[in-house]
């Protein structure tokens, strides 16, 4: 295992190298010189302008450039933003990533959840009236064009219910009074949610230890609780009302990415449930007289799950390139609006940063579902 | 030389060649008595193949709508020849003295009404078909082309090629394409043709080679490729008449999924504003977008609606296909065994 994870993290290299270099090439390689342009914006001081110039070696031949830029990004040396001078890049994409991760990852967990749960209960009554509504209405959301649907989505529930904010990070209303800023909340926000996921696992992971001494429902009381300490505790920060507003504004992007990214793992779990549900220990445990239930969710989705996540990359990828569309619409201010900005006006640094930044995300993930696989996996083990 | 009986030609395999693995009919009856051969199994096999595409009726029904765009593609040009003046009804320069205030609505003239630059929706509605279909079919031929011929090679020779071209593809895989698109149709002017090709590219180097891979690694064990090299066919006769003809059910799957990404893209693409063609459905969208007619919602649907559920249906359309082939091409899908 730490050979596999040893040799992984090098080709993780590689390939962050890899995306480096051609962002690099591509942005050289667009029309318009790069370094005219990053010394000739009139917000750069005459003097900041020649140090900038010299640190990233703009005035040498290309090769050498190359050699610099690389040596840069390594060190975490992403150049200044052209258009949040004088803030570097670097820090321009720390302060929003989190923003993104957020989005990401509770919709793709939201997502798999729903997915698998309905992908295995249209395989297994197969032709029901289930089956051609969800593969229909599932399909048409993954399909659906995204920006559209999202739009749609803030029409309902922003503009004619009322019930959530049109789009943005926060209410500056709310704000306007605030002692403290938004990141400062929302960096205590992500890590109550990282101890409540870590929590709600070791009670889990405890109860499976103990077996059959409590009830079934046990740990589920006790991560109920849990959650129900963490609004009170909020509450007596005195910033609750502020944490309440950021929430108000994550629910509808992502419920919007949930929903066009469901579809994919259903889809797939369907196909995967249906060829081990010809395995012969499925008959086997039918033939033993277990419940039907037992036999889908015990033998043949235990089974199904597998190949699920395997493709669970592809899954990523789309939910990645998901959230750049929906931080558009919505206004999200994460790394992939950042990334659209940057683009639209000309801030390169900034738009090799963000590059960098979401490939190097999409790495992450896609080494993360590896090892999920070994963990789930027994048969594999990687050497 | 052993004459075949007439009444017996060669068995099919396990039914998921397309064209015919059949290299043991026998040589001296000529070229075309084996393409006769190859054809009629050929055909065989389609029609095995199309009656198990019946069974499912969201394929067929998402083959129709695939026609219904196609017919919309085919009648812009000749209602633009016959019927609709070039001054009002061209869906790019076009105005429509007709009506006063522009968005106007729905009406005679005008069936799904006019945008804010008083151009005819439904014009650019059927105009945009046929670019969709062009963009979608070149990335789809390029995608599968590259895909095949990578696929193929990298099974046939391994090694260090299988490795490199493998490696290359999880590269790509990683990539989040929409980004790099985004990247790449801001710093460089893209049309539909680039665009197309881009999308060819980087689906024909990326995951639709890894799966056309492990398909090409199982037809490469089997008995009538050591045959063909032992009757002394060259790598390259091996690889493109023996490997890729056996590709091909699978990557007619893999076009239909290649199809959606790019119609997708590109709407995605221009709907953000980033892309130098004339005029699309994501451009539609875009246009109201950028009036702000968006939030206004039903108030003026036809400047959304038609354009967003085109880009839907038809994406969709492509995607159900592919599933629906899926359950020919992979027989542990089928609902009974044959």
């Amino acid at each position: 295992m730490t050979n596999y994870l040893i040799r992984r993290a090098g080709q993780m290299a590689l390939t962050l190298f890899l995306i480096v270099t051609l962002t690099f090439f591509l942005v050289q390689a667009q029309p318009g010189d790069y370094a005219t342009f990053y010394s000739l914006n009139p917000d750069i001081p005459a003097e900041a302008r020649e140090q900038i110039k010299a640190s990233f070696g703009l005035d040498k031949p290309l090769w050498q450039q190359y050699l610099v830029h690389m040596k840069n990004t390594f060190t975490g040396n992403f150049g200044v933003s052209f258009g949040h001078y004088p803030r570097p890049v670097l820090e321009v994409l720390a302060e929003r990533l989190p923003r993104t991760v957020v989005l990401f990852l509770s919709a793709t967990a939201v997502s798999f959840y729903v997915g698998f749960f309905l992908g295995k209960a249209i395989a297994w009554r197969r032709g029901g009236v289930l089956e051609y509504a969800a593969t229909i209405s599932g399909a048409t959301l993954f399909t659906a064009f995204t920006p559209a649907f999202a739009l749609m989505m803030i029409w309902i529930f922003a503009f004619k219910l009322g019930w959530l904010p049109v789009g943005k990070f926060l209410d500056p209303l709310i704000w306007r009074g605030a002692e403290v800023s938004a990141n400062h909340v929302f960096s205590y926000m992500l890590l109550t949610a990282a101890v409540f996921i870590v929590f709600a696992f070791l009670t889990m992971l405890a109860a499976r230890k103990l077996g059959r001494l409590g009830t079934a429902r046990m740990p589920f009381l006790v991560i109920a609780a849990g959650a129900a300490i963490i609004p009170i505790a909020w509450a007596f920060t005195g910033v609750g009302y502020l944490a309440l507003d950021i929430l108000r504004h994550m629910v509808l992007p992502i419920a919007t990415l949930t929903l066009i990214s469901f579809a994919g793992t259903m889809l797939l779990t369907r196909n995967s449930m249906l060829e081990t549900m010809r395995e012969d220990y499925v008959m086997a445990a039918r033939a033993k007289g277990l419940p039907e239930r037992t036999v889908r969710d015990r033998h043949a989705a235990r089974n199904a799950l597998l190949p699920v996540i395997t493709s669970l990359v592809y899954s990523l990828i789309f939910a990645i390139d998901g959230s750049v569309i929906i931080e558009a619409v919505f206004s999200w201010p994460g790394t992939g609006l950042t990334l659209l900005e940057a683009v639209r006006s000309e801030d390169l640094p900034l738009v090799m940063g963000a590059m960098v930044f979401i490939g190097l995300f999409s790495l992450l993930a896609h080494v993360i579902v590896d090892i999920l696989y070994v963990y789930l996996d027994p048969r594999i083990r990687y050497q | 030389m052993i004459e075949r009986p007439p009444n017996q030609p060669p068995s099919l395999g396990e039914g998921s060649s397309l064209f015919g693995d059949a290299p043991e009919v026998d040589l001296s009856r000529g070229r075309l008595d084996l393409a006769l051969v190859r054809l009629r199994l050929a055909w065989r096999t389609l029609r095995g193949g199309w009656s198990i595409f019946v069974e499912s009726r969201i394929g067929l029904l998402s083959l129709a709508i695939i026609g219904l765009f196609a017919l919309m593609a085919f009648s812009h040009p000749i209602l633009m020849a016959t019927v609709w003046e070039r001054d009002v009804y061209d869906p790019v320069t076009g105005y429509a003295f007709d009506s006063f205030e522009h968005p106007a609505s729905p009406n005679w003239r005008h069936p799904l009404g006019t945008d804010s630059l008083g151009r005819d929706i439904l014009s650019q509605l059927l105009f945009s078909a046929k670019s969709e279909f062009i963009l979608g079919i070149t990335a789809a031929l390029v995608t599968v082309g590259i895909a095949t011929t990578v696929g193929a090679v990298a099974a046939y020779y391994g090694g260090l090629v299988d490795s490199l071209l493998m490696r290359l593809a999880d590269l790509i895989i990683a990539l989040p394409g929409i980004s790099l698109l985004i990247v790449l149709s801001a710093l460089f002017n893209l049309n539909l043709f680039y665009l197309a090709l881009i999308i060819g590219v980087l689906g024909g180097f990326g995951g639709t080679a890894i799966i056309l891979k492990s398909q090409a690694l199982s037809i490469r064990v089997k008995p009538y490729i050591e045959a063909a090299r032992a009757a002394g066919g060259s790598h390259f006769h091996v690889i493109f008449v023996h490997i890729i003809p056996n590709l091909l059910p699978l990557s007619l799957l893999y076009m239909m999924f290649t199809v959606t990404g790019a119609i997708f893209a590109e709407a995605v693409l221009s709907f953000l504003g980033l892309l130098d063609i004339r005029m699309s459905w994501g451009i539609m969208i875009h246009t109201a977008n950028t009036g702000g007619y968006l939030l206004s919602g039903a108030n003026y649907w036809w400047l959304v609606v038609p354009a967003g559920a085109s880009i839907t249906l038809l994406c969709s359309a492509f995607y159900l296909v592919g599933r629906a082939l899926d359950e020919v091409v992979n027989p542990r899908l089928r609902r009974h065994d044959g």
